[in-house]
């Protein structure tokens, strides 16, 4: 199965034989389209349900538990449910956007799942131009939601549609900056080159390699939230102000289609920030062959999905900004930190060379800083806890 | 300023103007059309009656003096202070207008529109002159009493507001493609209720708002006429539907009052506690959607859930969750149930425990500062002139309370204190509130501990069902209870003017009796009405979030506020 794989992801050049290359691009075609129907939607799908889950657990409810074992299969039925009802469109709607605009918002974040690794040799295509195929692929999504916006002919969508543009290409600078200054660190545009640039204990992460990488994380972490349209940034779907914004007018699959995009989105923000800054797949040379494929890939999820429960965590803790502020934010702070970020990379890299004891140190240090940042946080809990006086935790997640 | 004083007045004014006596006790006095805005504006700037309660007619076609046939009353208060007076003027019935006091209170200008829309009393220079709850098309004034209730009006057409919007954008018609127009409401998540406001956009910053109201109107104060005083109780309900036994009380303390009935100890502090409870979960209600509009989704669940626990309490107490009708005139329907005591405990233990839960979450959170703190800011003077109470003017620092300044049921028995905001915006009103529900759990604490014993009902015959056993025993008691079952209770002829402090402000009844068991008229001042008449003054110049955000801590009722 491995050398099978192998092959099909190994890069080839053109061999001139026509049938060989047909079936190898039809092959290739079949195991993308296989990968994002049969693990990604589902995967998303799951997303769904826990984040409804964990929620419900953070606003003491219940939370979806009836279809399939804790609910787990609820995604399940609620795609069904979306398919079997009725597509409306509004009459005065602009027809071709109105339709296109959902499947393009779905195209921009299934795209990106192209480039993302799930273990050192699965990815469906290693691309160079990695990190810049993910900022532009992601970008259609802005373009559909403005899309959505204007095409359904309702102010409110527009207005949604309206905060999307403003928000999703603000942040894109900060969060393409950030990026930058990994890519500068790494020599290379390319994921999986970013990934084998990191090693598996945390100092040889990105996150901890310098300071200014490690204030880059937090600049990348929240303009990707900004960008996937999450709390504390939610404003184009603001369900008290804008109704639903730019998915107000949409029902049926095309709805689907849009709720589908966002937790996929979950799953390709985590995923960045995780290739990015926290290694990745790497994992300590303890296997090989398969299980060390397998290893890889637990190890690159759990990363991820740890990620994607701290976005969860902040949507349902923080307030939403306002929309002149969330343009402060941006502007005012992460832009030109983000800006000397880059530069202080830079630098960082002249002043001490990779692979120095200088570094290693100042890597050490770093993750102490980290420790010590998590234990002050979970000290602060400790407090809150005491003082609010729960009585009994309860820690298990299905009680 | 002096504080104000009735007797002053008095004096003063003697000989050009009429104090009429009042079976009640209220202070009325009656003016002449012609010096109308004088006697009031003195009331005002002379005297320290600065808080305009109520503008409202009496239709005294039925009555024995039934000309002049209206008789405008203007209810006036300070705004720190307990006297009470009424103005009441009758503009004569060729012309049947009178001179505008929206230029000295704000108030007044949605109150008189009120008057014109219900009985179809004009007011001379008033800027906008046009109805407010019912729809733009009806035809005839409902509370007249010659109105054909019977009478059905086939009203589809909504009113697009584009005569007062046009007003506040001014310039020419080519000038207006620059902003966009924005329906907020009547359906939207954020208007809670059926509100809504026709706002005028520039990219999302607010430039002019103008507020529609009546989506609610179901003319509780024309229904109210046609059953006895005992049928009204459940309409009150439907006012604040979020603490339906404030309004109950309200009323039944107004008749009361008529009646000249002190109901029992222990009735009284049932009430009390009662009364703190509903102020408490309309507090929750009104806290807990505000942080849902600025997006702090989590504690909504986190304060009604503690609501929800007041509910079961009140469920076991009188069988309803919303619309409680528990109070009767004079007394109670019934005596507490077993475990109302525990059921109370279990509310002052988990409450605190939900409010810091709360706390934990907003207090010191920089995006909800940042979206609260200054937004929807009101001067005192300002929220005064609109008509301002309740939790709303005590956000602008007027410790304006009834439970202080006028204390009934043994308020000032208790220990507790008045909460006052400084600035008067989003975030002083939410805290108000905050710090209420605290002090209200005190009364509660209080109230519970010092529970007298006792019966609930005062032993009246005018008001008091006679018990069963004596009904079927006796034939005077099977006559009492028939004529209070058939006609009601009977109020003395009269004007009565009685208030209470609801969560939201001064809930306050008017009632005319003509001394059978109907009441001749029911005039609600509901609290939310006045607060909600400066919407544009909280809003113009925010953005769309500012304004939801609000609108959330203004506490509209829509239920109140349309009646």
């Amino acid at each position: 199965m491995q050398q099978l794989l192998d092959r099909f992801i190994e890069s080839r050049g053109w061999t001139g034989d026509w049938a060989i290359e047909l079936v190898y691009f039809l092959g290739m075609l079949f195991f993308a389209v296989a990968l994002l129907l049969v693990v990604v939607t589902p995967f998303t799908g799951i997303v769904s349900w826990a984040e409804r889950r964990i929620a419900a657990r953070m606003q003491s409810r219940v939370g979806p538990n009836r279809v399939g074992p804790q609910g787990i299969l609820q995604w399940a039925a609620d795609g069904l449910k979306c398919i079997l009802k009725e597509d409306l469109i509004p009459e005065d709607a602009d027809r071709i956007l109105f339709t296109a605009a959902p499947y393009l918002v779905f195209c921009g974040l299934f795209g990106a799942f192209a480039v993302l690794p799930f273990s050192e040799h699965l990815v469906i295509a290693d691309l160079d131009a990695g990190a810049f195929y993910v900022m532009a692929i992601t970008s259609l999504v802005p373009l559909g939601i403005i899309m959505s916006g204007w095409a359904s002919n309702n102010k409110w969508s527009l207005l949604g549609g309206m905060r999307s543009a403003a928000q999703i290409i603000s942040y894109e600078i900060p969060a393409a900056l950030s990026l930058l200054a990994v890519v500068l660190a790494a020599g290379t545009l390319s994921l999986q080159g970013i990934i084998r640039a990191q090693g598996w204990s945390p100092a040889d992460w990105f996150l901890f390699r310098n300071p200014f990488l490690f204030t880059g994380f937090f600049y990348f972490f929240v303009a990707n939230l900004a960008e996937g349209n999450r709390t504390p940034f939610d404003l184009p779907e603001a369900e008290s102000e804008l109704v639903a914004g730019y998915s107000t007018e949409y029902s049926g699959m095309r709805f689907a289609f849009f709720m589908l995009a966002e937790w996929a989105n979950l799953y390709v923000v985590a995923s960045v920030v995780n290739v990015a800054f926290l290694g990745g797949w790497n994992v300590p040379p303890i296997a090989e062959g398969v299980v060390l494929t397998i290893l890889q890939m637990v190890v690159f999820a759990a990363k991820s999905l740890v990620l994607v429960f701290v976005i969860i965590w902040v949507r349902w803790t923080l307030p939403r900004l306002r929309v002149d502020q969330m343009m402060l934010l941006c502007w005012k702070y992460l832009v030109p930190l983000s800006f000397l970020n880059v530069l202080g990379t830079a630098v960082w890299m002249m002043i001490v060379p990779e692979g120095s004891a200088a570094g290693r140190v100042a890597s050490w240090l770093l993750v102490l800083v980290g420790l010590s940042l998590s234990g002050l946080f979970g000290l602060r809990v400790r407090k809150n806890l005491k003082d609010a006086d729960v009585g009994r935790l309860y820690l298990n997640p299905f009680s | 300023m002096s504080p104000p004083s009735l007797d002053r007045f008095r004096s003063r004014l003697a000989g050009t103007i009429r104090e009429e006596p009042n079976p009640f006790g209220d202070a009325v006095f009656r003016a002449e059309p012609s010096d109308l805005r004088d006697v009031l504006r003195s009331l005002r700037d002379e005297h320290g009656f600065d808080l305009l309660l109520d503008v409202t007619a009496v239709d005294h076609l039925e009555l024995p003096d039934s000309k002049p046939r209206f008789d405008v009353v203007y209810i006036l208060r300070p705004s720190v202070g307990s006297e009470r007076v009424r103005v009441q003027c009758r503009p004569p019935d060729e012309d049947l207008s009178l001179e505008t006091v929206s230029d000295l209170w704000k108030a007044a200008n949605w109150a008189e529109r009120e008057v014109y829309d219900q009985y179809g009393v004009r007011f001379r220079n008033h800027p906008n002159l046009k109805r407010i709850l019912n729809h733009k098309d009806f035809v005839g004034h409902p509370l007249r009493k010659d109105y054909d209730i019977k009478k059905q009006q086939w009203l589809s057409e909504p009113d697009d507001l584009m005569d007062e919007m046009r007003k506040l954008r001014g310039g020419a018609e080519g000038e207006e493609s620059e902003s966009v127009l924005l329906n907020i409401g009547p359906s939207h998540p954020a208007m809670h209720g059926a509100l809504r406001a026709l706002v005028d956009l520039e990219g999302e910053t607010v430039r002019h708002t103008v507020p529609e109201i009546g989506y609610l109107h179901r003319g509780f104060e024309k229904s109210a006429e046609k059953g006895t005083y005992t049928h009204v109780i459940p309409f009150t309900d439907r006012l604040n539907y979020c603490s339906s036994v404030m309004n109950n009380v309200g009323y039944c303390r107004t008749i009361e009052k008529m009646l000249g009935i002190e109901p029992t100890p222990r009735a009284q502090t049932i009430r009390v506690v009662l009364l703190e409870l509903g102020r408490i979960m309309d507090h929750l209600v009104s806290v807990a959607a505000n942080l849902v509009d600025v997006g702090a989704l989590t504690n909504y669940w986190y304060l009604f859930n503690e609501r929800e626990r007041i509910y079961d309490v009140i469920e076991a107490l009188c069988g309803a969750r919303l619309t409680h009708c528990y109070v009767r005139i004079g007394g109670l329907a019934h005596d507490l149930h077993a475990g109302f005591e525990e059921g109370v405990e279990g509310i002052l233990r988990e409450l605190p425990k939900a409010l810091a839960d709360v706390e934990r979450l907003v207090a010191r959170n920089r995006i909800f500062l940042d979206r609260v703190v200054g937004v929807g800011a009101i001067t005192a003077e300002e929220a005064i002139s609109h008509g301002f109470t309740g939790p709303c003017l005590r956000a602008c620092g007027v410790p304006n309370d009834l439970r202080k300044d006028e204390p009934y049921y043994g308020y000032d028995g208790y220990d507790w204190n008045v909460i006052v905001g400084t600035r008067g915006d989003t975030y002083d009103r939410i805290w108000v509130r905050m710090e209420e529900m605290r002090e209200s759990m005190r009364i509660v604490a209080q109230a519970m501990k010092k529970m007298p014993g006792g019966p609930v009902d005062v032993d009246d015959k005018r008001v008091s069902l006679p018990p069963k056993t004596e009904v079927y025993g006796n034939i005077e008691a099977l006559m009492n209870h028939f004529m209070i079952i058939m006609e009601g209770i009977k109020p003395p002829a009269g004007e009565c003017y009685g208030s209470i402090e609801a969560a939201n402000g001064e809930l306050g009844f008017f009632v005319v009796s003509d001394g059978t068991g109907k009441p001749y008229k029911v005039k609600v001042r509901p609290p939310c009405f006045y607060v909600f008449s400066a919407f544009p003054r909280l809003t113009e110049g925010g953005m769309i979030q500012d304004l939801i955000a609000t609108l959330g801590s203004l506490n509209i009722i829509a239920g109140e506020l349309d009646r």
